[in-house]
């Protein structure tokens, strides 16, 4: 019993080590090609040769990410199994349709983004353009692939029985699983608002060490007005998921809102501790809780007890500070996109506060945080289960021992893994600082003299 | 797929592990990084399909197998993560000492990760992998002679397909010298994977009769295909030709394939699990036969764009070794 509670434990430890992982390689693998094309574009179109420096950049920046991004996600795949057989042996043929049209799009990606970072020098320049749109669209597609499969987890259907062995699937009804209206939306945009900050405070951090020039504003405009656009939909779009998991899963709801009590009139707490006889300290709204979810302070909201305690999620102060965190966050992100919309209103240039690229050098870091606060919220909140009402995850870890040997090498590659991205980035762009030269690239578009090749068809 | 595209990948590994360090090593592996450079990820991908594939069409297998193979399923997986981050930082290591690192990482792990694989394929074959979550033995499932020759020959096909493949790259890139040394190589290697094929066939006929019966009956045929092939191709490079010897090469390596698949009919995880048992109902197969074909319209013109430009040399990572035997 003590092995297998443990193996459970390790094995939820592994699982949100390396999704939390891939999920920031997965968002700058969705939204960097986007910001690397809006660059190639003003380049071509406006003749910036700026532009176009920082688009060849960027694209050599997206093929060490995608890289690294491919490989943890090829570990998720194998973690279906190695981690949650169970899961996958009833289940597979359900979400795995969605898998497959991942595949396809992932397939898509590879390919293009291949075409695109290593024909910078062969292929005509509109053409090269066009052939990085695929890229953009298959990130779109794969997203929505991969986010409808946790949306299914949290809002199952599309198959029969419930219980044992599944023998029929619709499909159409697992793609198009409730959840998916918001759950998708907000991931993309996440993947869009988690680059552009991270891009941008990349430039600002260089910009207050002093390097103000024409490449380091423009790439701090880019990908920050991507970022300033997708942060205030994104706070509408949590806002509906919000109220959609208040009514379609209301115990995750009750857990992360520390609503011990089914009732009306439920006050918002912001932060606080969360203990069985209610919320200790933390900010106090009356009634605000209710209103949020119906608009009114009489809308009455489940709490925790209207399941027994073993279908509670755990860490509920955990999950209540994640969500806090992950809102505020994005609320301090809007007034940063604000104070730049105000500047660029009154005098089309950046705020010229050094506070201004204080604020922008942190909100890259500050993203990822809230990103991860939310997996924390949708992952953590649906448990005990893995399939929400229908299956639970300690039915559906694997009975091989091992797994606290697998989540230490996990934990030892990956942070290795993480140096060696950092290094190989910072690494790229001293030699872009220093030379002005775009070559010498770890996995990218060489501009160095072409190869000594005898007879080729060119 | 996975098989050619991929083991040819791991089997570049393998030949840049064997290079040899030094100034010796230096112009096979660029050929191999000039190679693989715009290609090694679109041949990955193979492998998640082939899992997609079997967790949404087999799901009872899929969970067995991931669960009694656990120990050579997650040293494959590490092995993939070593290789795909020592590809992609052997050329940004700072130091020559760290791209020796990188490049050797890269190496150990194309060999280690097909191994296991191999490793997999064997339990399977030998009825090692009963149905359940983790119903078999944790070691012996995959710790035996049929296994363990599996997986070298899974290493050596690798190491074959690859310097089949590298004769023709040494060709485009003009570089004789290469040319003759990577055909030396898939000589030897044609021959260490026949002789490997043959000895699995007779641990086969000891360890999985059932198996061994499959593949000397209805899978009889492919499995002299793949023996032609194989025989095509050392005859083939032995008088210089290059034409054809890719395609034959793979020929063999996707013959067996489908030998193994006929041999092992009706099982999946022989002898107790039956394909048509462990099927998904058919709404599921249909809708993942109606993604594949989706897939084939929309992936392979894809992927054959990326091949025609790689080949025409449109597309390139890194230059290309100099012409033969210059100092650099």
């Amino acid at each position: 019993m003590l092995t297998l509670a443990s193996n459970l434990g390790f094995a939820r430890s592994q699982m949100a080590f390396t999704l939390g992982f891939h999920i920031i390689l997965a968002s700058l693998g969705v939204a960097l090609p986007a910001m690397m094309l809006i660059a190639n574009y003003r380049g071509l179109r406006h003749d910036d040769a700026d532009a176009l420096r920082l688009a060849r950049r960027w694209s050599q920046a997206v093929a060490v990410t995608f890289a690294v991004g491919a490989v943890t996600g090829t570990v998720l795949s194998f973690e279906f199994g190695l981690l949650w057989p169970a899961f996958t042996g009833r289940f597979g043929q359900v979400f795995g349709v969605l898998f497959a049209i991942e595949g396809v799009f992932f397939f898509l990606e590879a390919i293009f983004i291949a075409i695109y970072i290593f024909g910078w020098k062969y292929l005509s320049p509109w053409t090269h353009f066009w052939s990085g749109v695929p890229v953009v669209i298959s990130g779109l597609g794969g997203a929505f692939s991969v986010v409808a499969v946790n949306s299914w987890m949290n809002q199952p259907q599309g198959f029969s029985p419930t219980s044992g062995t599944v023998t029929s699937v619709e499909p159409w009804k697992v793609i198009f699983n409730p959840a998916v209206p918001y759950e998708v939306p907000h991931m993309i945009l996440a993947a869009y608002l988690v680059t552009g900050f991270i891009v941008a405070s990349i430039y600002a951090v260089g910009m207050l060490q002093g390097r103000r020039d024409r490449i380091h504003r423009l790439g701090l405009l880019i990908p920050l007005t991507v970022a300033c656009i997708a942060t205030p939909i994104q706070f509408a779009v949590g806002d509906t998921a919000a109220r959609a998991i208040a009514k379609d899963q209301p115990v995750k709801f009750a857990a992360m809102e520390c609503v011990q009590k089914t009732s009306t009139h439920v006050t918002e707490y912001i932060y606080g501790r969360c203990t069985s006889n209610g919320v200790k300290g933390g900010l106090g709204i009356p009634g605000f809780d209710s209103f949020l979810v119906g608009w009114s302070t009489s809308t009455q909201v489940t709490g925790l007890d209207s399941v027994p305690s073993d279908d509670r999620p755990p860490a509920n102060t955990m999950l209540h500070w994640a969500f806090d965190t992950m809102v505020g966050i994005c609320t301090v992100l809007i007034a940063l996109g604000a104070w730049l919309g105000f500047a660029w209103w009154r005098k089309r240039d950046i705020p010229q506060t050094k506070w201004f690229l204080r604020a922008c050098a942190v909100s890259g870091a500050a993203a990822v945080v809230a990103l991860e606060c939310g997996w924390i919220i949708t992952e953590v909140g649906r448990q005990p289960w893995i399939v929400y009402n229908v299956m639970r995850t300690s039915d559906a870890v694997t009975q091989a021992n091992g797994v606290w040997i697998t989540f230490t090498l996990v934990l030892l590659i990956y942070t290795a893994l993480a140096a060696a991205l950092i290094i190989t980035l910072r690494t790229m762009s001293r030699r872009w600082r220093s030379d002005g030269l775009d070559d010498e690239v770890p996995y990218g578009p060489d501009t160095g003299a072409p190869p000594a090749v005898v007879g080729s068809s060119r | 797929m996975y098989a050619v595209f991929g083991g040819a990948d791991f089997g570049a590994g393998f030949w840049s592990l064997l290079a040899g360090g030094g100034e010796r090593g230096r112009r096979p592996r660029e050929l191999i990084d000039w190679a693989l450079g715009p290609v090694w990820e679109a041949n990955h991908v193979w492998l998640i399909f082939v899992f997609v594939v079997l967790w949404t069409g087999f799901p009872s297998a899929f969970e067995a197998i991931f669960s009694t193979l656990f120990i050579p399923l997650s040293l494959a997986a590490f092995g993939i993560v070593l290789r795909g981050a020592g590809f992609a930082f052997q050329h940004s290591a700072r130091t020559a000492r760290g791209r020796a690192l990188a490049t050797t990482v890269f190496g150990a792990s194309s060999v280690l990760t097909p191994f296991f694989m191999g490793a997999v394929v064997g339990a399977i074959a030998g009825g090692r992998v009963p149905v359940g979550n983790a119903a078999g033995d944790a070691v012996t499932s995959w710790a035996n002679t049929l296994s363990l020759v599996t997986g070298a020959l899974f290493v050596a096909t690798g190491a074959y397909l690859a310097s089949v493949f590298l004769v023709h790259d040494a060709r485009r890139a003009g570089t004789p010298d290469l040319e003759r040394y990577f055909g030396n190589r898939a000589l030897a290697a044609a021959v260490v994977t026949g002789v490997l094929a043959a000895v699995n066939l007779v641990v086969l006929h000891r360890d999985a009769r059932a198996v061994y019966d499959g593949l000397t009956s209805d899978g009889l045929a492919l499995v002299l295909l793949s023996l032609v092939c194989g025989v095509a191709v050392l005859v083939l490079l032995r008088r210089g030709t290059r034409r054809g010897t890719r395609v034959l090469a793979a020929g063999a390596v996707v013959a067996v394939i489908w030998g193994w698949a006929i041999a092992q009919h009706p099982y999946i995880l022989p002898p107790s699990l039956k394909i048509s048992d462990a099927a998904a109902p058919s709404t599921t197969l249909k809708a993942v036969l109606i993604v594949f074909g989706v897939a084939v319209l929309v992936v392979l013109p894809a992927l054959g764009l990326l091949f025609t430009l790689v080949q025409r040399n449109l597309v390139e990572e890194t230059p290309a070794p100099a012409q033969g035997g210059a100092a650099r």
